[in-house]
Order: structure tokens, then C-alpha cells, then sequence
């Protein structure tokens, strides 16, 4: 039997640019599920889709198909749907309530922290059966600011430290509750023909902005126009370590908490009327100042951006085709104008039909096509030098600075592995 | 049925809905935005989305949830060679049927129908299934669109870029 030789993957990726291969090479994307989706803290759920005990919804962790369930004490599980049986998934529902989970194929029962409950006709296994052997296989759980993260990694740093500075933006991302807290409020899906790492770049690519969605800026009223001009309104780019990055397109709109007394834009007027017949007008302009979101994106690696007004999840599929969630959210218990406005803000972007994610999925997918060209060319990260003397990493707005920490974390997790 | 005019009128039939609807699937078809935009009531909705029964399309997410305002930027981005989305669009054939009458009255109906669209686009062929219901309602005689909702088959399910009305 042949062998290919072992891929060196610290010398695919240099500090400006990485080797295409990283986008075509099917032996590399099963090394990355093995040692990045297998082994580091993924996200995969938010706390307000598991509002009650009994709460349950399915993802994935990588390929993996999992359950994340909320026991009766609180605490949330994240459990492999695979019956220990014979390998038949316990549950197909994509979310709901239920505190047990019973395989269709034997009728093994499993409660919803994973130990198995009962066997049918039991007395048929040997005496020394033992059913504790036969657990839902779980994952390590943790969570920061309602994101919920698995790993199967027992060994890994606690969250909070793999998080590290990306937790401050966390807590300014979710300051969009505007005081009622987060929720999850839907969401759209849709694949595209591409590597997941060209995804992962995008939500720290500013530069493509104004070139990919010029059909989305021009749909826009002026003062709308002026506040997507990100290119122009001295954002930044930071590397926060652990492959996280932070984008700020819009400064004024990084702690929606302040700059309260701004004049409320135009397009949200009519809201904000409709709000202040209910509200008193310092709470209308707390709820119509986050309506929005906030003013950048939060990557976290490898599968979570916390974006403006949503949270985008990718999952790879295959080393050429990626899913992608865009999660829709809204005010926990807030008011039901507030809510449906942010429900047309997120249609009027996201999805597979909005004015902007379409022309990313088919820049995403030019990416892969054109990748199939040449013999050994490398993909491009050198935009935007250092600003920061202080020792961080920080670039304008359009710098690639978000990529190369990425990029960064892919080579220590990919070659120490 | 009298009218003060003196003018018989009749609730509107089956068939002329029916008509109504192909001509509208050849516009879609035909890629004629600027004309179907003018099929439409001004308060009418074009929606399309996620779940399947929701009580109040406007207090859930949908893929599309256009009122007029919206159907005009729509069909801007549509037309305006500013997206590459759309500029490398796929062509659509679409054919509607099993058309079944889902409520009338002397002004308005409301069909339910299925249909099935193939969209080509570079190297890759699909099939676009949706249960389709209209509200047409007849205004100064003419009958309009003031209701439009696509219930993809795969509405809950990841989707891929659609970059054309369906």
C-alpha cells in the first residue's frame, strides 16, 4: 500500500499568504476535522434556544451530529446522537421539549443528560450488563454571555481563557438586547460550492464591501449609505488571539449603551414612534439605538462571527461545499415592533433571497473555481500593515489583519496537533 | 349579480385566475420585473417563508417578506447589474397546476396551486418545488396581485442563492 508522504502544514501558511491548497486538498480538510473541529471549543447553540428544562435542539460539531439538551438542574448537555446500540440516531427533530430520547430501532431509552434509562427485554444481555457503560457519548460544555460551545477536547483551556479578549466584545455584542436580553428569533441556511475558510475570511473582510454589495448600498436611503460606507469611517481591524478577530466598521456603534442623545436616523422614525407610545422616550432610544446591531463583527474561531445584528455559524461539509447559518435575533420579552423591525433588517441582507448574502455566496464561490487554477499559487493576506505600537495586532478596516490570525491559529492547531 | 349600474357581474372564475397566474409565471419567466411590479395591489405582500403555518408571517422570519416599498428595491437589484448575483443569475422554466379555488368572493379569490420551477445555472440543474397561494382581487375590473405566498417544499432545509423572483 502507498503512503503519502505526511502534509507539512506549518509551511502552508506564511504571515501574508496561505497555499491554495488549504481550499482544494481533501486530505488537509479531514486533518482540519480531526484536529480543529474534533478538538477545539466549536459553538453550537445559543442559551435562549434552550429556554426551559427539556429544551432540546440538534447541530453538528464539525461532521458530528450532536443534541444539546437543558436538564432539569440547568445545565446543558451536548450529546453525540448516536445510539449506543447499534448507531441509529436518537432524535431527527430539529429543536423542541422532551426529557427523554428513545432510539426507533430497539426502543433504548436515553434521558437528557445522555445515561441510559432503560433496555427493552433486557434479561436477554448477559448478567454483568451495566448500563452506565451504555451512556449518550457527551462533549465538555461551557458558556460565555449565551454562547454555548462544546469540545471534545479534555484536555483544552477552560473557554473563558480560549475566548480571552474576545470576551469584552461579546459583552458589548449583546448589549443589542438593549436590556432585555438576546434571543434567537430564526434563522436562514443556505450552502454554497465553497471551502468553509473562505467564509470564515469574509466576516473580516471589509474591503469586499463596497465592490460585492453595491446593489445593496444603492438600495439604500443617504443616511443609510453613508453609515455602510465602513471603508471610510476609521474602523479597525484587531487580532484578539486564538485566531479571533474583531472588524469595526461603524466606531460610533460599538457600545450601543452610549451616545444615546443621537438623533434618531430616519429610517427609524416611524419605529421609533410606534415604540413611544409605550415607552418612556430614554427607553426608546436605548431599544432604537440596538435595533440595528452593533457597528462590527466578532470572529470566533473556527465556526462563530458575531456579526453586526446576527450570529453567522458555518459548518463544513465537504472540503468544496460549507452551510452557512445566518441567525436572526431579537429583544428577549421586548416589544414586538422593535422585534418585527429587526426581523426586516435581517431579511432585507441575509439569506439565500436577501440583497447581500447572495453576491457573497457567489463571491465565495469564485473563489473555489478560480482556486482550480494554476499549480502552486497562494492566496493573498498581505493588506494593511501594523498600526499598533503596543505590541497588538491592529490594521484599518480593510487590512487582512482578521485572516492572518485565523490563519495563525489554523497552523498552531493543524501542526501541533 | 346587479351593480348600481346596472351591470351584470360575476364573481371571478377559476379560469381567469388561472390566466391571470400563467401570464404572471411568463413574465417571472421572462425575467419582465418592471411589468410584474405593476400587477400588484400598493398593499399588497409578496412573502416567502420559513415555517410552513405560521399565524403572522410579520412576527416570524421569512426569506422574503416584501410590501411594495420592498418589491420596488427588489426588483431594482434585480435589474440593475450592480450584483454579480445577478448578473450570473440562473434562467428559470416554471409550470404551475393543481390549481384548486381556496375561498371567493365577488371581488377577490384565492387559489392554491403547485409549482414546480427548474433553474439552470452554469454547470448545474435544480428543481425548485413550492405550494404557491394567490389572492387576486378585482379593482376597477382589472384583477391584480394582493397576495403571494411560496411555500418552498425545502423552505426549513439549507437552500442555495436565488437570485430571481420565484
Amino acid at each position: 500500500m502507498l503512503h503519502e508522504p505526511p502534509i507539512d502544514y506549518a509551511a502552508l501558511v506564511r504571515d501574508d499568504r496561505v497555499h491554495t491548497s488549504l481550499y482544494r486538498d481533501p486530505a488537509i480538510f479531514e486533518a482540519e476535522m480531526d484536529r480543529i473541529f474534533n478538538n477545539v471549543w466549536v459553538w453550537v447553540a445559543h442559551a435562549s434556544e434552550l429556554p426551559e428544562a427539556g429544551s432540546f435542539k440538534t447541530t453538528f460539531v464539525g461532521r458530528q451530529p450532536v443534541i444539546v439538551t437543558r436538564t432539569s438542574d440547568g445545565a446543558v448537555h451536548v450529546l453525540l446522537n448516536r445510539c449506543r446500540h447499534r448507531g441509529a440516531s436518537v432524535c431527527e427533530t430539529k429543536s423542541g421539549t422532551s426529557p427523554v430520547f428513545v432510539c426507533p430501532y430497539h426502543a433504548w431509552s436515553y434521558n437528557n443528560d445522555g445515561n441510559l434509562r432503560a433496555v427493552p427485554r433486557a434479561g436477554g444481555y448477559a448478567p454483568d450488563f451495566d448500563k452506565a457503560e451504555f451512556s449518550l457519548i457527551g462533549l465538555r460544555v461551557e458558556q460565555y454571555g449565551g454562547l454555548i460551545f462544546a469540545t471534545f477536547n479534555a484536555e483544552i483551556e477552560p473557554l473563558a481563557d480560549y475566548l480571552g479578549a474576545a470576551r469584552r466584545w461579546i459583552d458589548l455584542f449583546m448589549k443589542q438586547g438593549a436590556g432585555y436580553g438576546v434571543k434567537v428569533a430564526g434563522e436562514h441556511t443556505f450552502r454554497f460550492r465553497g471551502n468553509w475558510k473562505i467564509q470564515l475570511e469574509n466576516t473580516t473582510d471589509a474591503y469586499h464591501f463596497p465592490v460585492v454589495h453595491k446593489s445593496f448600498l444603492t438600495s439604500l436611503d443617504d443616511e443609510a449609505e453613508e453609515q455602510f460606507d465602513v471603508l471610510n469611517q476609521g474602523g479597525f481591524v484587531e487580532d484578539l488571539g486564538n485566531g479571533h478577530s474583531v472588524m469595526v466598521m461603524m466606531p460610533n456603534l460599538v457600545d450601543l449603551e452610549q451616545q444615546l442623545d443621537a438623533p434618531i436616523p430616519e429610517r427609524f422614525r416611524a419605529l421609533a414612534g410606534e415604540l413611544a407610545e409605550h415607552h418612556p422616550p430614554d427607553q426608546v432610544r436605548r431599544i432604537v439605538r440596538a435595533v440595528g446591531g452593533t457597528g462590527f463583527n466578532l470572529n470566533l474561531f473556527p465556526n462563530l462571527a458575531c456579526s453586526m445584528a446576527f450570529f453567522r455559524v458555518l459548518r463544513p461539509l465537504s472540503v468544496d461545499e460549507t452551510e452557512i447559518r445566518h441567525v436572526a435575533l431579537g429583544m428577549a420579552g421586548g416589544p414586538e415592533a422593535g422585534n418585527r423591525a429587526r426581523l426586516r433588517i435581517h431579511e432585507y441582507f441575509q439569506g439565500p433571497m436577501g440583497f447581500g448574502s447572495p453576491d457573497d455566496a457567489e463571491a465565495w464561490e469564485r473563489v473555489q473555481r478560480g482556486s482550480a487554477a494554476g499549480d502552486d499559487l497562494w492566496i493573498m493576506l498581505n493588506r494593511g500593515p501594523n498600526l499598533a505600537a503596543d505590541g497588538r495586532r491592529v490594521g484599518d478596516v480593510s487590512a487582512e489583519t482578521g485572516m492572518r490570525a485565523a490563519y495563525q491559529m489554523w497552523k498552531r492547531v493543524m501542526a501541533t496537533s | 349579480m346587479e351593480t348600481g349600474h346596472g351591470n351584470v357581474v360575476t364573481a371571478i372564475d377559476l379560469q381567469t385566475a388561472v390566466e391571470f397566474i400563467w401570464r404572471e409565471a411568463d413574465l417571472l419567466d421572462a425575467r419582465e420585473y418592471a411589468r410584474w411590479l405593476r400587477l400588484w395591489t400598493a398593499e399588497g405582500h409578496y412573502i416567502v417563508p420559513i415555517e410552513r403555518d405560521a399565524a403572522d408571517y410579520a412576527a416570524v422570519l421569512n426569506l422574503i417578506y416584501d410590501d411594495a416599498a420592498m418589491r420596488d428595491a427588489r426588483v431594482k437589484r434585480l435589474t440593475s447589474r450592480q450584483s454579480m448575483a445577478v448578473t450570473s443569475a440562473a434562467r428559470t422554466v416554471r409550470t404551475l397546476s393543481r390549481f384548486i379555488v381556496a375561498g371567493a368572493s365577488l371581488d377577490d379569490i384565492d387559489v392554491r396551486c403547485a409549482q414546480h420551477l427548474v433553474e439552470q445555472r452554469r454547470d448545474q440543474m435544480r428543481l425548485v418545488a413550492a405550494d404557491i397561494t394567490y389572492r387576486l382581487v378585482r379593482r376597477n375590473g382589472e384583477l391584480t396581485l394582493d397576495r403571494k405566498i411560496i411555500h418552498l417544499i425545502d423552505s426549513d432545509e439549507a437552500l442555495h442563492g436565488i437570485s430571481y423572483l420565484l
